[in-house]
């Protein structure tokens, strides 16, 4: 059934949300599940903690710093200040992606519930295809999209749950590595400008120092000082020459 | 103290899981909508912001290849990192298609892998 986008009714881009199941970052976000299934099981969850979890949790780093927490027998309030510091960037993360998707008779309880599936994979996806869409139409796109990806996680992790464990080491290692590797080339292929890829340059390099400095808080660091670090250098790069950057 | 195993109840790890997991990310992301509910399209503050969030990203990336947990520990570090490395550069050179780093990245890991444990 094609129609002409800008007539299209709200089912129709629901409809073409949850179509991005079959894109490769939900693909490969999902494989990561299958690994993150393993490493809770092999923490001593059981399969309705772990798919409790991935809902209520979604971000994938933050349920992997949960488990590590459960597993070194940390403290509630330890785990949850771990967990909390890595998520400071789902907030930079939100912000940039809100003016994209409301228009201005979205009411504000809409961008906080549907903020909650947020995540890098959810805002990669997004962020690349957004404006595509009819703007009265980004949050009916955006959550078809991020239910779809949330509901399929849930249920691919209470199917591998009990037999992921017999998973050979060097798939179960494989399937871990998909993760940086894909949110590496596919950030890097959706920023819209130089920003993007200063920040993420000076993000890696910066990663390894901070984490010698300060393990704890080194993910914070990072996105702090090498983010503004990206910024004044777009500016004077910019500043000298005028003419506007378009990819 | 408070930790995973410390209440025998049924629902105790689901109270664990909520503190220290759901209101751990969802306070930073309606956080996120309140602020980002007042920047308008393109202002500079838009562009900090998405740069900071775009370092943050690449923190976590450079961690889970440096610093990982579980499976990917049985993997060498140079190993990990110089997969990642070649994979990137190929993407790179090959019109920046997100799927052809990724399979030149984990080709890589699997053969280097693979390699190591027959010499």
């Amino acid at each position: 059934m094609i129609m002409p986008a800008h007539r299209a009714g709200r089912t129709y881009w629901f409809m073409r949300g949850m179509q991005g199941i079959f894109s490769l970052p939900a693909l490969i976000l999902l494989s990561s599940f299958i690994g993150f299934a393993g490493f809770a099981s092999e923490a001593g969850l059981t399969m309705s903690e772990t798919v409790f979890m991935v809902g209520i949790v979604w971000a994938l780093p933050a349920k992997v710093l949960l488990v590590s927490g459960i597993l070194s027998n940390a403290s509630l309030p330890a785990a949850f200040l771990t967990v909390t510091l890595s998520s400071i960037r789902l907030m930079p993360m939100v912000a940039a992606l809100i003016p994209e998707i409301r228009t201005r008779k979205t009411p504000l309880w809409v961008l906080l519930l549907i903020s909650h599936f947020v995540a890098v994979t959810a805002w990669v996806f997004a962020m690349e295809r957004i404006r595509d869409v009819p703007a009265d139409r980004r949050i009916t796109f955006f959550s078809g999209f991020a239910l779809t990806l949330s509901a399929s996680a849930m249920i691919l992790v209470a199917l591998v749950f009990s037999i992921v464990d017999e998973l050979p080491p060097l798939l179960a290692g494989t399937l871990f590595f998909l993760t940086p590797i894909y949110f590496l080339t596919s950030i890097w292929a959706s920023s819209r400008d130089a920003v993007g890829h200063y920040a993420m340059i000076a993000g890696l390099v910066l990663a390894p120092v901070f984490h010698q400095i300060s393990p704890e808080f080194d993910i914070l660091y990072t996105g702090v000082v090498a983010g503004t670090l990206a910024f004044f250098v777009q500016r004077s790069v910019s500043s000298k020459k005028p003419t506007k950057e378009r990819p | 103290m408070m930790t995973w195993q410390s209440l025998d109840a049924w629902w105790w790890p689901f109270v664990f899981i909520m503190i220290g997991g759901w209101l751990a990310t969802d306070a930073w992301r309606w956080l996120g909508v309140l602020i980002g509910n007042r920047l308008s399209d393109d202002s500079p503050i838009l562009i900090w912001v998405r740069s900071v969030a775009t370092a943050l990203v690449a923190a976590v990336i450079a961690k889970l290849i440096l610093y990982p947990s579980g499976a990917l520990l049985d993997f060498p570090v140079i190993l990990r990192a110089g997969a990642a490395l070649f994979g990137f550069t190929v993407f790179l050179k090959f019109n920046r298609k997100p799927w052809i780093g990724i399979l030149t990245a984990v080709v890589t890991l699997v053969a280097g892998q693979i390699l190591l444990a027959n010499l």
